[in-house]
């Protein structure tokens, strides 16, 4: 991307040459077809079509989360697939109450993961701390830890709330006009 | 021979609890002055101990061959401030020979050390440390008294009654020290309870009488 090869061919000068080489690209774009698209569109749909969460399950919100990717709600059928290590993935789903103890390891994980990268508070205890809102050990509300992108309400939200909130990040994503993340 | 069975299941009930108090007179002449007070509630035995005699009479309950309560299933602690002497230590311990249960309990005053029995049981270990951690009581003995469940460099005890419910912290993370950083707690809203409204209606001679009442005084 707007890199300029030392070693690369010397560019061939207008001639029978040129010509030659021109018609036979016409030819392939005439006989096969082509297709336009927006580098920063394309990048949008590949990220929301392969979304891979993070599996960072706290509390019950977790066995809401793994319904959600268990059979009958099937979330691979959007490309989201559960991956064991934040290195190779781009979600993080916040599944349950995070407490004092629990948030600078909730921290560390987030800064392993590659960017770009978005954060799912899922339930009332990642929300705003829920029903631990006055307790002296549970963090009130996740994003005073990491920087929260969609906010599922529920206690524990449904299976169906989370796949919700999913489609809802991939038009976070695919609403994004940048192709670097601020 | 149905019937054999049936008569010898309502003679196991009927003579249900007097084979606790039978345990309670066996294990009064057994330790003696080690047991302060005796009682059953339900069909459970209640031993009243100090500190002093609680790891001779754990020993005993635990290798006397009639009692043989050799199964330690939790032991706690309860604050109760207006007490002269503030804690009660709980121990409960299990007879899988005769199917009985028994309470031990013991007053401890604050600051003051209790005998740690990680040496009978094992799995006093961790309910030791969760004592420590969360009414600070010290065990002498224990082979590794820290914290169990609370933050690394909490400070105080949770579950004294003293503790405020919001404790003295909370986390953020710190974007410029790029950390997790502890501050002094500031709430939106202080926690309100609404114990005087509660709608259960099996609940009101309680509601009435009970102690209830103060959480008005306190809006």
């Amino acid at each position: 991307m707007g890199v300029i090869d030392p070693y690369a061919a010397p560019p061939i000068p207008p001639g029978s040459d040129q010509d030659a080489i021109l018609e036979a690209v016409g030819d392939e774009i005439t006989n096969r077809g082509f297709v336009v698209a927006k580098a920063d569109k394309l990048f949008n749909w590949a990220r929301s079509g392969s979304l891979w969460p993070m599996t960072f399950g706290l509390a019950c919100c977790s066995i809401e989360m793994m319904h959600s990717a268990a059979s009958r709600y099937d979330m691979d059928r959007y490309g989201m697939l559960f991956r064991p290590s934040p290195r190779q993935s781009d979600v993080m789903i916040v599944a349950g109450t995070l407490t004092n103890k629990m948030a600078p390891a909730l921290r560390r994980v987030y800064d392993q993961m590659p960017e770009p990268r978005w954060v799912l508070s899922m339930g009332s205890c990642a929300n705003g701390g829920g029903y631990y809102h006055y307790s002296y050990a549970v963090v009130r509300g996740c994003d005073r830890i990491v920087p929260v992108d969609v906010y599922v309400p529920g206690c524990p939200p449904t299976a169906e709330a989370l796949i919700y909130g999913l489609l809802q990040l991939q038009k976070k994503i695919r609403r994004t006009a940048t192709i670097a993340r601020a | 021979m149905v019937e054999m069975d049936q008569i010898e299941a309502d003679q196991s009930a009927i003579f249900k609890p007097t084979a606790e108090k039978a345990m309670v007179l066996h294990l009064q002449h057994l330790l003696g002055d080690a047991i302060s007070e005796a009682a059953i509630a339900g069909d459970q035995i209640i031993l009243r101990t100090t500190p002093s005699a609680l790891v001779n009479m754990l020993t005993s309950l635990r290798d006397d061959v009639v009692a043989s309560f050799n199964q330690l299933t939790d032991l706690t602690a309860v604050d109760y401030p207006d007490r002269p002497e503030r804690f009660e230590m709980v121990y409960q311990l299990l007879s899988m020979k005769n199917n009985m249960r028994m309470r031990v309990l013991m007053a401890v005053d604050e600051g003051q050390a209790v005998p740690s029995i990680v040496g009978l049981f094992s799995s006093a270990n961790w309910a030791e440390r969760e004592v420590w951690d969360m009414f600070g009581i010290f065990f002498s003995g224990h082979p590794d008294l820290r914290r169990l469940l609370t933050d690394y460099g909490f400070e105080g005890h949770p579950l004294r009654k003293d503790f405020p419910l919001t404790g003295n912290v909370e986390v953020r993370y710190d974007d410029t020290m790029r950390r997790v950083v502890n501050e002094p707690v500031s709430l939106v809203q202080e926690f309100r309870d609404f114990d005087f409204l509660s709608p259960w209606e099996g609940m009101q001679n309680q509601i009435d009488s009970g102690p209830a009442d103060k959480s008005g005084k306190s809006e």
